[in-house]
């Protein structure tokens, strides 16, 4: 696994997450990536319309870093506030099937030829697996940005994917890693302290309760399937196990039949991470990415009360009346913005959520009939071979 | 595998598999039982007859037949060191019976390593009286007799290259039969017998050689007429002339079979030679050395009956000899040695037919079983006069098989045989109703036994008793105990189990108490089947009175951890530490082999066994967390503002928890179709290296009773040198005995051999198509649940759809 993969990207089964109402105007994908130990070069493919771009189509190489740092600085600009800013992809993972290696190599000994085999190949794949599925959060990601009116004439996103060399963005040192910390701690307690404050939307406090606890319901759903997809994988590796050692046991027919079970097993376990998991996962984090928006307006009408009270106060003391006036209305101005955008922003979530998960559902339900099919045709024509032997 | 998987029964999804085998077995059974009942009436008629009007000589030969042994032992063993010339054709014709005797073992015991042709044979050999054989004695008595036959066609079918040669065979054998008896009619005549027999073999055995193919028909000839002769006059011991002309034919026949093969491969002189100076040894040698003796014994049924038709009749004469003076032989040392020689020795001989029998039959048997283990003489002539023909017709069977050139014409066979091994035990045991009787730690589980049978053997057709989990174990320590060192497979029940029984007497009405209640419900019914499937142990006394006895005594010595427990404990590790010390050169390959089988398939079970627990203990936590996932995804839905959405979503919830209710199930069919299975056989497996133990244990005595015969002859020697002939009487008479002893043990530890031979390859036979069976039923389950996945997945997709 150490050595550098490279991996067409073919016509796999994709969970789009999200429904993106692609204009043909700048069309992003990520065709094919390269893992080199941790790192993974993406490609980003760009084909555009736009005026704003030097070339029609374009490809540059990015690393998982360079999308964090784009994220970031999306975040960090002021003007995107009032906008859900689109999750940043996770880390790429691969230490789960990586450490699976490992356990394997050392296990080697204690197990048959074919079933080591067998359990390298269901690595593999697994690792292709994960390898896809990181290649494709990073693709969503940059979909979004694209498909977003906004945030696709960001400088820095067209930046991002233009500029031909290597972004060499700067890993966060230390310093930075404790501030970035240090100011996760500060938000979190900061949403304590101003989820006491009165809403003045009613619109606001329905969204605010809705998404609390939608939050925490999707967090433990996710968990839960997860758990649950886990244990499928299990059941799967289980069956390689059996088949393998009925296969020692020249059983010859049974393990045909106990590859096959494997196999839908193993399918069905996939494609239920693909389309379940994935989907309650993104949604997670989405939600997590509304939730800071409530909380950037929340902050906003903080101090938009704040800047009252100051005013009050100004005007009681009559000095520097001007600017507490002018910071009042900045404020005011800010929360309004924030308000409007946002209310736009949670609503075309809803409607996005809405649709991403009816089209998983449907896939996934399409997906598990057919699997039940597979395993049922080859356990039936299992079944009928075994029949005519018997008679 | 494949093909004796072939022919298992064919169990249906929907179907309980005890219809299907019952439905089938009944129809099997009916065919069977008919042919089987006319074939033994036919047969067993005659010899009733026969033994009534012929009972002097029906006694005579048992009398000659206890001697020979001694006889033929002693003479080869002391005569061949110090006169080898001159005493060479009566050794000769001495050594011979028991040489038969080994070749007959080796029919019986090779065959299963020689691919699948010589299988048939051996199963023929050893289970199938009724058909085939059956017809032989009916036949021989039908010439003499003029007693009725139908199931000639059967013969026909079989020998169909032997049509021609069975007649000749018939001939052949029902004078091997008679001679020996007649030839040796009293230990007076035996004498006589054997310088009358010196002649023809000195001249045959040097003419024979060169010309095989001549030899037969004049042997048949002579054969035929002592037969004619013998049986119009009926007391034999008069004219002792003819018969021991029969012998000598016979034996010439033989004698040009046993001595011109190997002469092919190797120097003639040195094939005598070794025959005779190690008459002993070699004996002993070839039930053990049968990779060195099959190749010899292959080609000898081989090339005749691919080469020479005419070689044919002497090849098949000489197994069809060997069994007289053995198979009578075997029984007298079977009767010497077990307390309960109604059951081994009809077991070992007839235990096929005694299971079909018509209840005439069975009460004939009964007294003479009562009779033998009262030692009555008469008993033993009447069973000596019953086993003869069946021996016969045994080997028959197995020349005739072997006649078989076609390998198609050979599987028919087996099948034919393998649906008997199916079809013929029309017994089904069912364990039900489990029920906790008493309170506390005293508490125990009863269960209740239903037997259901067409057997005769049993008074009623259904019949139910009550009995607890140490009444099984107390049936399988008394099997164990009578049927282990005879080398059978005794199947052994579940463990005791101290951690799930308290679970159960404490009183704890969870699910794993109750799971472990069913489980053992379940293993203790497939103990009980096995029990009675198994041809000897269904006719254990203790096996009905367990299925059919109202009370039983209370199973004692069961306890884990009682005294008797703890004795047993100790002689477990007396037992491991003799194993150890115990270095059995192995000179057999095929049980080597089978062992090196049997403990590699025993760590391949283990491990599969392993790995089916932590496939159930994986599904059921897959059941968990689909579950909680059901219920996250419940909430999840409560929580969705978007209507249809979020009934979507409490529909998913919805098919997740029918998704839990299968995983579920699947978790048990895993462990009731296939974890259970498996420890099943991992118990069996057991139980089968038991019985090598115990082949290794009859070998071990036999070792040890010769190393006391040579210090025996050794102070003979002593005695002799030092020349005190007081003493030396007594040294003589320790000698006779612990040659006796020798010979004994020497006969157990084939006999042993032999079954376990045949017990192995019943078993293996046995674990195919329970396999077989358990996976389709494994199959059938599965298929029902992602029949059912289906139906709930596409219950949910329009819902899914519905989402606006």
């Amino acid at each position: 696994l150490s050595t550098p993969q490279k991996h067409q990207r073919g016509n796999t089964m994709r969970s789009v997450s999200v429904d993106l109402n692609h204009d043909a105007s700048l069309l992003i994908d990520i065709p094919d990536a390269l893992c080199e130990r941790d790192k993974v070069k993406f490609t980003v493919h760009t084909k555009t319309t736009l005026s704003s771009f030097q070339k029609p189509d374009f490809s540059v190489p990015r690393q998982h870093e360079d999308f964090i740092w784009l994220h970031d600085t999306l975040v960090e600009t002021e003007d995107y506030a009032g906008l859900i800013i689109p999750p940043a992809p996770p880390k790429p993972d691969f230490e789960s099937p990586r450490e699976k290696m490992h356990k394997l190599g050392e296990g080697e000994a204690t197990m048959t030829k074919e079933e080591y085999t067998k359990m390298k190949q269901e690595l593999e794949a697994e690792y292709l697996a994960v390898f896809k599925k990181t290649v494709q959060v990073h693709e969503v990601f940059l979909q979004r940005l694209s498909s977003h009116p906004n945030l696709s004439k960001d400088r820095n996103f067209q930046i991002f994917l233009e500029y031909d060399q290597d972004l060499t963005v700067r890993r966060k040192n230390a310093k930075e890693m404790f501030g970035g910390f240090f100011k996760n701690m500060v938000k979190s307690a900061d949403e304590v302290l101003i989820s006491g404050i009165k809403e003045v939307d009613d619109f606001f406090e329905q969204e605010k309760t809705f998404l609390l606890d939608y939050y925490s319901k999707i967090k433990d759903s996710t968990a839960k399937a997860e758990k649950m997809t886990r244990s499928h994988k299990n059941i799967a590796d289980d069956y390689i196990h059996i088949s393998a050692t009925l296969n020692s046991l020249s059983a010859d027919d049974t393990t045909i039949l106990f590859v096959s079970v494997q196999k839908v097993e193993g399918r069905v376990a996939s494609d239920q991470e693909l389309k379940l998991t994935e989907l309650l996962r993104y949604y997670m984090r989405d939600i997590q990415a509304a939730k800071d928006l409530l909380y950037r307006r929340a902050r906003a009408l903080v101090d938009y009360e704040n800047s009252n009270k100051a005013l009050d106060k100004a005007r009681l003391k009559s000095k520097d009346i001007p600017q507490a006036e002018e910071h009042q209305q900045q404020c005011l101005q800010k929360f309004d913005k924030l308000s409007e955008s946002g209310k736009k922003e949670l609503t075309s979530f809803k409607g996005r959520r809405v649709v991403a998960f009816r089209k998983n559902l449907i896939e996934m339900a399409e997906l598990e009939i057919k699997h039940a099919k597979v395993s049922s045709t080859i356990q039936l024509t299992h079944f009928y071979t075994n029949e005519k032997w018997t008679l | 595998m494949a093909t004796s998987s072939e022919r298992s029964p064919p169990p249906f999804p929907d179907s309980e598999d005890q219809d299907v085998l019952d439905s089938e077995e009944v129809g099997g059974r009916d065919s069977d039982e008919d042919d089987g009942e006319d074939l033994f009436m036919s047969a067993s008629n005659p010899l009733l007859t026969e033994m009534d009007t012929t009972l002097p000589p029906a006694s005579q030969p048992s009398d000659v037949l206890m001697k020979p042994p001694s006889n033929i032992m002693d003479e080869p063993l002391i005569e061949p060191v110090s006169s080898q010339t001159e005493n060479k054709p009566a050794n000769k014709v001495v050594s011979e019976p028991s040489d038969d005797f080994v070749d007959l073992t080796n029919n019986v015991t090779d065959s299963p390593d020689e691919a699948v042709a010589a299988e048939s044979a051996v199963a023929d050999d050893a289970k199938d009286t009724t058909e085939i054989p059956l017809d032989e004695p009916s036949d021989e008595f039908e010439d003499i007799f003029g007693s009725e036959n139908e199931a000639l066609q059967e013969e026909v079918l079989v020998a169909d290259v032997t049509v021609e040669a069975a007649t000749d065979n018939r001939a052949v054998t029902s004078g091997a039969i008679e001679p020996p008896g007649d030839g040796k009619t009293g230990s007076d005549d035996e004498q006589e017998a054997k310088e009358t027999a010196t002649d023809p073999i000195i001249d045959l055995s040097y003419d024979l050689p060169a010309s095989v193919a001549q030899q037969p028909p004049p042997a048949r000839d002579k054969c035929f007429d002592p037969l004619v002769d013998l049986l119009s006059d009926a007391p034999p011991a008069a004219d002792a002339n003819v018969p021991s002309r029969a012998t000598v034919d016979l034996f010439e026949d033989e004698g040009t079979d046993l001595f011109t093969e190997p002469r092919q491969t190797k120097s003639a002189t040195q094939q005598q030679k070794s025959l005779f100076g190690e008459a002993d040894e070699d004996l002993f040698g070839e039930p053990l050395g049968a990779t060195s003796k099959k190749t010899i014994s292959k080609e000898q049924k081989d090339k005749p009956v691919k080469t020479k038709a005419a070689s044919h009749v002497s090849n098949i004469g000489g197994p069809l000899q060997d069994n007289s003076p053995a198979e009578p032989a075997d029984i007298f040392t079977e009767e010497a040695v077990t307390t309960l020689p109604s059951i081994t020795s009809t077991s070992t001989v007839n235990s096929k037919t005694n299971g079909v029998q018509s209840e005439e039959e069975a009460d004939i048997f009964a007294k003479a079983t009562v009779e033998l283990s009262l030692d009555s003489p008469r008993g033993e002539r009447r069973k000596d006069v019953k086993a003869k023909p069946s021996a016969s017709a045994l080997s028959q069977s197995a020349a005739a098989s072997l006649a078989k050139p076609q390998s198609a014409a050979l599987e028919e066979l087996e099948e034919e045989e393998e649906e008997e091994q199916g079809d013929k035990f029309d017994i089904f045991v069912s364990v039900k109703d489990p029920e906790k009787i008493g309170d506390g730690m005293n508490a125990y589980m009863a269960y209740k036994l239903t037997t259901e049978t067409q057997l005769a053997m049993f008074r009623n057709k259904t019949f139910t008793v009550r009995r607890r989990f140490s009444d099984f174990l107390g049936l399988y320590e008394k099997l164990s105990e009578k049927h282990g060192p005879n080398g059978f497979i005794v199947p052994p029940p579940p463990e005791k189990s101290i951690l799930g029984m308290t679970k159960v007497k404490v009183g704890k009405e969870d699910s794993s108490s109750a799971d472990f209640v069913e489980r053992r419900r379940a293993a203790l019914e497939r103990y009980l089947q096995r029990v009675v499937n198994h041809p000897s142990l269904l006719q254990d006394p203790d096996v009905r009175e367990f299925l059919e006895r109202e009370e039983l005594p209370r199973a004692v010595s069961t306890q884990a951890l009682s005294g008797a427990g703890f004795l047993k404990m100790i002689n477990k590790a007396t037992d491991a530490v003799s194993k150890m010390t115990i270095k059995m050169n192995e000179s057999d390959v095929w049980f080597e082999e089978k062992l090196q089988e049997v403990e590699s398939a025993d760590q391949q079970f283990r491990k599969l066994h392993a790995l089916v627990e932590s496939l159930v203990i994986h599904r059921k936590e897959l059941s968990l967390n689909t579950a909680s996932f059901a219920k996250s995804t419940a909430m999840l839905g409560s929580a969705e503002d978007n209507t249809a959405l979020s009934r979507a979503l409490s529909q998913l919830a919805e098919v997740e928890d029918k998704m839990e209710q299968l995983h579920q199930e699947q978790a048990a069919n895993d462990t009731f179709n296939f974890a259970e299975l498996i420890a099943d056989y991992i118990r069996l497996l057991g139980a089968v290296r038991a019985t090598f133990d115990h082949r290794m244990k009859a070998w071990q005595r036999w070792q040890d009773a010769q190393c006391a015969l040579q210090k025996k002859r050794e102070t003979e020697a002593k005695l002799l040198w030092a020349n005190k002939p007081d003493k030396l009487q007594l040294a003589k008479e320790e000698i006779a005995e612990w040659e006796a002893k020798v010979t004994q043990y020497e006969r157990d530890f084939d006999r042993v051999s032999a079954t376990v031979r045949k017990e192995v390859v019943r078993f293996e036979k046995e674990k195919a198509r329970n396999f077989k069976r358990e996976i389709m039923n494994y199959l059938a389950c599965l298929l029902q649940s992602q029949q059912q996945l289906i139906k709930y997945w596409e219950a949910f997709l329009p819902e899914a759809k519905a989402i606006a």
